[in-house]
Order: structure tokens, then C-alpha cells, then sequence
């Protein structure tokens, strides 16, 4: 797996996203790319636009970020086909590039989110989920403030109809109450894939749970995912 | 030439600042406060001199940046 990570203004993240890679990928370096960058290096498989800001969020978060220089090329990469993975500030920003459907509000509560959740897995025939199963629950941090997630019915519908809902907010159990939807995700989302499978965004943290001496390993099948759908490509 | 550029949060979008100014203004002692709505101005000082001009290149900007088509709907007028 060729993969890169790609760092904004304000980014924060991307040094644990660039380990868990690391660790998938048996020890292969991704590529840290710079926001004014115009072109990607050539042979990559997956982009990952980690969490934190960008560009302080002005406007709403990510959608700076989404006129970026480097924003066109991971979009032409993705008109391609290519893989990209974004969390938390990244997915905002797959929404404003309008790589993903749908928007991130303020959490309902207004307060910034700190603390871990639990997500269930929808589908697990996808590059970013072949490594767990079906229904299977994982536990990943949240740190947050524009985290609730916002689509029209109709885009809400279109989106569950088509399996396109990868990951939701649930207890341990694997239920789905409202007290597991910390943030007030319209059906509980936490994670939106686009119709080829091939774009995802999550607004936790899954890099923060890949190392068993540090929280458990929790995430780290996302990232064997990857690595995994990625090798044989 | 000036314009402004009004962003909203669409009707039916949860609007909790909005909600969160309501509950602040009930314990100032204002009765009577029905939904608050909380949106942002933009304003912009454009070297087009023609207004409809204007205001047809501002609209194109809301919808291309300034507001999110998901979330928000947006008013232009000449300032």
C-alpha cells in the first residue's frame, strides 16, 4: 500500500495517522503531502486527509481546506478511482469538496466532544472494513466539535438504500440508542462511504487505537483493511 | 461596489447557537422570543459596477463557497 498523508494549516493528526499506516503497511513510510501541493506523487493507492483544523476553520471547517491546490489533485484521484480516507477534519473536508454527501454541523450538545464512543460496523466488504465483521463493534476517540453529521431525508434514504452508511454510533452492545449519538448524527452516522466504496469519511479517531501498548488496538483493522485491499490492487 | 452576502441555516437545519442565544436572552428577561435563527453576513466590495452584474457574480460565489447548498440557503443584495 503507496499511501500519503496530506497536511493542512492546523492539522494535528497526522502524525498518529502516519504511524497506524505505517504499522498496516509493514513498516512502509506514507508520503506526507503539503496542502499547497499541486500534484500528488504518481503510483499512490490511498490518500488520507487526517484531523485537526485547516486554515482555522474560517467559513465552516474544511471548506478552505476543500479550494486547496492539493484538494483538486485528491479529487481528480478520486475521479480516478483512488482510495481516500478522511477523518474528523478530513471527512468535513470530503463533504465540502463534495466528495461526500451531506455536511457536518455543530454538535447539538455545542460542546466540544472529547472522549471515546463506540461504532458499529455496517458493512464489512469494503476496503476500509474487510477486517472486521458485520455488526461488529470498536471502540475509537472522539474529539470534536462540528461532528454532527446532516443530510436531507431523501440523501439520508438514498444513502441507507444503497449501503452507503459504513460505520453508527452505538453502545457496546451494538445498539444504536440516542445516548451512543454523543453529537446528534442524523441515524446515528459516523462514517459515509461514496458509491464506489472508495471514499470514506469517519469523524473519530480510529489512528488512536492501533498500538496495544498505548489504548489497544481497537482501530487497527481499518488500517489492515487498507493495507490488505490495497496490496492486491 | 458593495454587496451582502446573508448566509441562514435552512429551515428544518438545527440551529443550536441559535437555540443556545433564545435560552440567553429568556434568562435576560426577554419574554415573548420565538425561534432564533443565527446565520453570518459577508460583505463584499466588488470592482463591478453594474448591479445586476454584481449581484448575479456574488450569487455564484455563495453558491461555489460562501454557502453550504447542504445546510444553508443564502440572500444577496446590493449593499
Amino acid at each position: 500500500m503507496r499511501a500519503a498523508v496530506v497536511v493542512f494549516p492546523g492539522t494535528n493528526r497526522e502524525r498518529d495517522m502516519a504511524l497506524a499506516l505505517k504499522r498496516a503497511a509493514g513498516g512502509r513510510k506514507p508520503a506526507m503531502l503539503w496542502h499547497g501541493d499541486a500534484e500528488l506523487p504518481a503510483g499512490l493507492d490511498l490518500v488520507v486527509l487526517p484531523g485537526g483544523f485547516s486554515y482555522g476553520d474560517y467559513l465552516r471547517c474544511g471548506a478552505m481546506a476543500a479550494q486547496s491546490p492539493i484538494m483538486r489533485a485528491v479529487k481528480a484521484f478520486a475521479e480516478r478511482g483512488g482510495h481516500v480516507l478522511g477523518v474528523c477534519n478530513g471527512f468535513q473536508t470530503l463533504c465540502e469538496a463534495g466528495l461526500l454527501p451531506g455536511a457536518l454541523l455543530r454538535n447539538a450538545s455545542l460542546r466540544f466532544l472529547s472522549m471515546d464512543c463506540h461504532m458499529r460496523v455496517e458493512r464489512a466488504d469494503t476496503p476500509f472494513t474487510s477486517r472486521f465483521q458485520r455488526g461488529q463493534v470498536f471502540r475509537a476517540t472522539m474529539a470534536h466539535g462540528d461532528g454532527n453529521y446532516f443530510a436531507d431525508d431523501g440523501t439520508l434514504d438514498r444513502l441507507e438504500d444503497t449501503g452507503l452508511v459504513a460505520l453508527r454510533y452505538a453502545n457496546p452492545q451494538g445498539e444504536t440508542p440516542p445516548e451512543a449519538n454523543r453529537n446528534g448524527s442524523a441515524r446515528n452516522i459516523a462514517g459515509v462511504l461514496s458509491p464506489n466504496l472508495r471514499v470514506l469519511g469517519v469523524m473519530p479517531h480510529p489512528e488512536n487505537q492501533v498500538d496495544p501498548m498505548i489504548d489497544g488496538t481497537d482501530g487497527l483493522p481499518l488500517f489492515e483493511s487498507m493495507a490488505a485491499s490495497l496490496k492486491a490492487a | 461596489m458593495k454587496v451582502r452576502v446573508t448566509v441562514m441555516p435552512k429551515n428544518g437545519v438545527l440551529d443550536p447557537q441559535g437555540k443556545a442565544i433564545g435560552h440567553a436572552l429568556g434568562s435576560l428577561g426577554f419574554d415573548g422570543v420565538g425561534e432564533v435563527r443565527a446565520g453570518k453576513v459577508i460583505e463584499l466590495d466588488l470592482a463591478e459596477t453594474d448591479p445586476q452584474a454584481a449581484k448575479a457574480a456574488a450569487e455564484d460565489m455563495a453558491r461555489r463557497l460562501l454557502a453550504n447548498a447542504v445546510i444553508e440557503s443564502f440572500r444577496v443584495e446590493i449593499a
